[in-house]
């Protein structure tokens, strides 16, 4: 299939699911399934029009058609501008190719650098992730069911209050702290446990900590709230009953509070493979994030075919991780956006 | 010391560490913009200046990143609210066949890295612009605007879902009654009732905006904004002039949040005045009745 074919099927795959479900609408109402007013009826045209059309803007091009164009973009060969439309602009694997072996054509050696990266990527995210959710859910539950509302209140506002500040600033501030001539460094010279100067940086320190840091309150939140709605007499019963604290924990708590569990890890596995701003600022110079690769291969290479691929892989990635978070705990998208 | 106090203080420790990790980071870097030293440090503290802040009020590309990002913050609120409510109203109203679908469509975006974001705009007005000949719309700022809403937009419609389940719809129906049309319906009763979630959005909205580097990156082109200035200035190095921007912003967020509580605190006292009017006066009513 030609490329232009490509676009006409992207840009009517949409309108196409859209005449679907206006269809299955129209059907059910003939058939009496729905009844009331219809849409205008209900909304007036002025204002009917206004949620149509603010719906649809947003949904089709702010959100669906870019994503779709970026996906069929990765399936496209990187040609100069005058080759675009012309024979050799055909569907290709050579953008996800590139990814695996480090060249287009030849599959002999494995694209360490990328791969490497990628898999150190998902890794640490999912070590962050973990981490986060160590830190977090012992406050989440203190906030939840000891403290008192007034005491809750104040936390609450300590909690938000570093988020004010910007992502590159928070992780500049670990750098003013983590760096060779940064204030730990002193600290530990001063005190004579160290010789000479760590490089917190170079030793991804400063990094994990930056990106453990940045993303906190999105994991605290989704927890606190969901604990905050469990009845505090279901766990006095349990300890009544004779059950020590980690089993309260391991069998009332955190089963309830379960899709706040999964939607403060998605946001924040999500967040942190997504990052670029620590990784740019704390980063050592060995430790490539895949992000910044993204972003060389747009602005550094202007490959945007492979740029493309390079983010519809990352996609996936999420997507995975967002499906597994819900087999894993048996919930639907709904539970844990709320 | 007994079992119980010794559980108190592990867990008072743990709090006083836990907000040590929140606050540490910020508290130093916010000392080290008063330092004269050329490198942000605290240890030693070589002297006190305000200098750092003057060379960033000098800092012209500074300057412009300032005014573009707000620019670019009010028109994502301009956008991003309306668009969150309408997303909201639509979700009440969708036939039950869709919702779920259509739920999973518009929050997705919150569950997409924002560098994808930004690179799926780009890409696509670039194309859509090429294909219509005209490079108008292909301007950082209008993309910035476009990407930044579509999970704002997300956030907007997640705080008036929330909100516009506690409406009540007799209300509406007294209205109709009444003999309101549908659209005085939303002017009169719908929109006074979402108010609280309208005014949460914007300023989530706004903030989300100013604060947003990921997807800003990719989609403002070569155009610049604060956050992008910024990344690039602390890619060359480290200065306290950084430092400085850092107590500027949490300065203005104090004084913001501090102005917040006492104009909510004045709404509260004139809705307790108000409702305690109405409730003397229909005592009256009732007392001549």
């Amino acid at each position: 299939m030609r490329s232009s074919d490509g676009h006409i099927f992207v840009l009517l795959l949409p309108l196409l699911v859209i005449a679907g479900f206006a269809l299955i609408a129209l059907v059910d109402r003939r058939q009496g399934r729905v009844t009331g007013p219809g849409f205008f009826a209900r909304n007036g045209v002025g204002i009917g029009l206004y949620l149509l059309l603010a719906v649809s803007f947003w949904a089709l091009l702010v959100i669906v058609l870019p994503q779709l164009f970026m996906v069929e973009m990765a399936f496209r060969p990187k040609l100069p501008p005058a080759a675009t439309g012309g024979p050799r602009d055909v569907y290709t694997l050579e953008n996800f190719r590139y990814f695996l072996y480090g060249s287009t054509t030849s599959t002999a050696a494995w694209n360490v650098t990328h791969l490497t990266a990628f898999w150190k990527t998902i890794v640490a995210s999912i070590l962050v992730t973990a981490g986060n959710f160590l830190l977090c859910y012992p406050l989440a539950f203190y906030m939840a069911q000891m403290a008192k509302a007034a005491r809750v209140r104040l936390l609450l506002l300590l909690l938000i209050a570093p988020y004010w500040v910007n992502e590159v600033l928070r992780a500049f501030a670990f750098r003013v702290i983590l760096g060779t001539s940064g204030v730990l460094n002193k600290l530990l010279l001063g005190a004579g446990l160290i010789d000479a100067p760590v490089d917190f940086l170079g030793l991804d320190v400063g990094l994990y900590a930056g990106l453990s840091y940045a993303y906190l309150l999105l994991m605290i939140f989704p927890l606190y709230n969901a604990i905050e709605s469990l009845d505090g007499r279901l766990i006095e019963a349990a300890r009544d009953l004779g059950a020590p604290w980690w089993r309260i924990h391991k069998d009332i708590v955190i089963p309830f509070a379960k899709p706040g569990i999964a939607s403060g890890c998605t946001l924040v596995f999500m967040l942190t493979s997504g990052a670029l701003a620590a990784p740019l600022v704390l980063g050592g110079p060995r430790s490539l994030w895949f992000t910044p690769i993204v972003y060389d291969r747009f602005y550094q290479a202007f490959n945007w075919p492979q740029g493309s691929a390079y983010a519809f892989i990352l996609l996936l990635t999420c997507v995975a991780f967002v499906l597994a978070v819900l087999r894993l705990g048996k919930l639907s998208l709904g539970e844990i956006t709320r | 010391m007994t079992a119980a106090s010794a559980k108190r203080a592990a867990l008072g420790l743990y709090i006083g560490l836990f907000f040590l990790y929140l606050f540490g980071p910020l508290l130093v870097m916010g000392i080290s913009a008063f330092n004269t030293s050329s490198y942000p440090t605290v240890i030693p503290f070589e002297g006190f200046t305000w200098n750092w802040f003057l060379a960033l009020a000098n800092d012209k590309d500074m300057i412009y990143g300032l005014q573009n990002s707000l620019i670019i913050g009010v028109c994502v609120v301009a956008l991003a609210v309306p668009v969150g409510l309408a997303g909201a109203i639509m979700m009440q109203q969708i036939t039950p066949r869709a919702r779920g679908f259509y739920y999973l469509v518009v929050v997705s975006p919150v569950l997409t890295p924002g560098v994808i974001i930004g690179i799926s705009t780009v890409i696509f007005w670039r194309d859509l612009t090429t294909t219509l000949g005209s490079r108008l719309l292909y301007n950082g700022d209008f993309l910035t605007v476009l990407g930044q809403s579509s999970f704002i937009s997300a956030y907007c419609m997640l705080i008036c879902i929330a909100r516009l389940q506690r409406f009540d719809r007799a209300l509406e129906e007294a209205g109709l009654d009444l003999g309101a049309s549908r659209t005085q319906i939303f002017w009169h009763i719908l929109l006074p009732f979402m108010r609280p979630a309208l005014l949460s959005s914007a300023v989530l909205a706004f903030l989300s905006s100013f604060e947003n580097y990921n997807t800003t990156t990719f989609a403002i082109l070569a155009d610049k904004t604060l956050t992008t200035v910024l990344a690039g200035r602390v890619r060359q190095g480290s200065t306290p002039a950084i430092s400085a921007l850092a107590v500027v912003i949490i300065a203005v967020t104090i004084c913001g949040a501090l102005l917040y509580e006492v104009l909510k605190r004045r709404d509260d006292a004139r809705k307790a005045r108000i409702a305690r009017l109405a409730s003397k006066a229909e005592a009256q009513d009732l007392a001549i009745a």
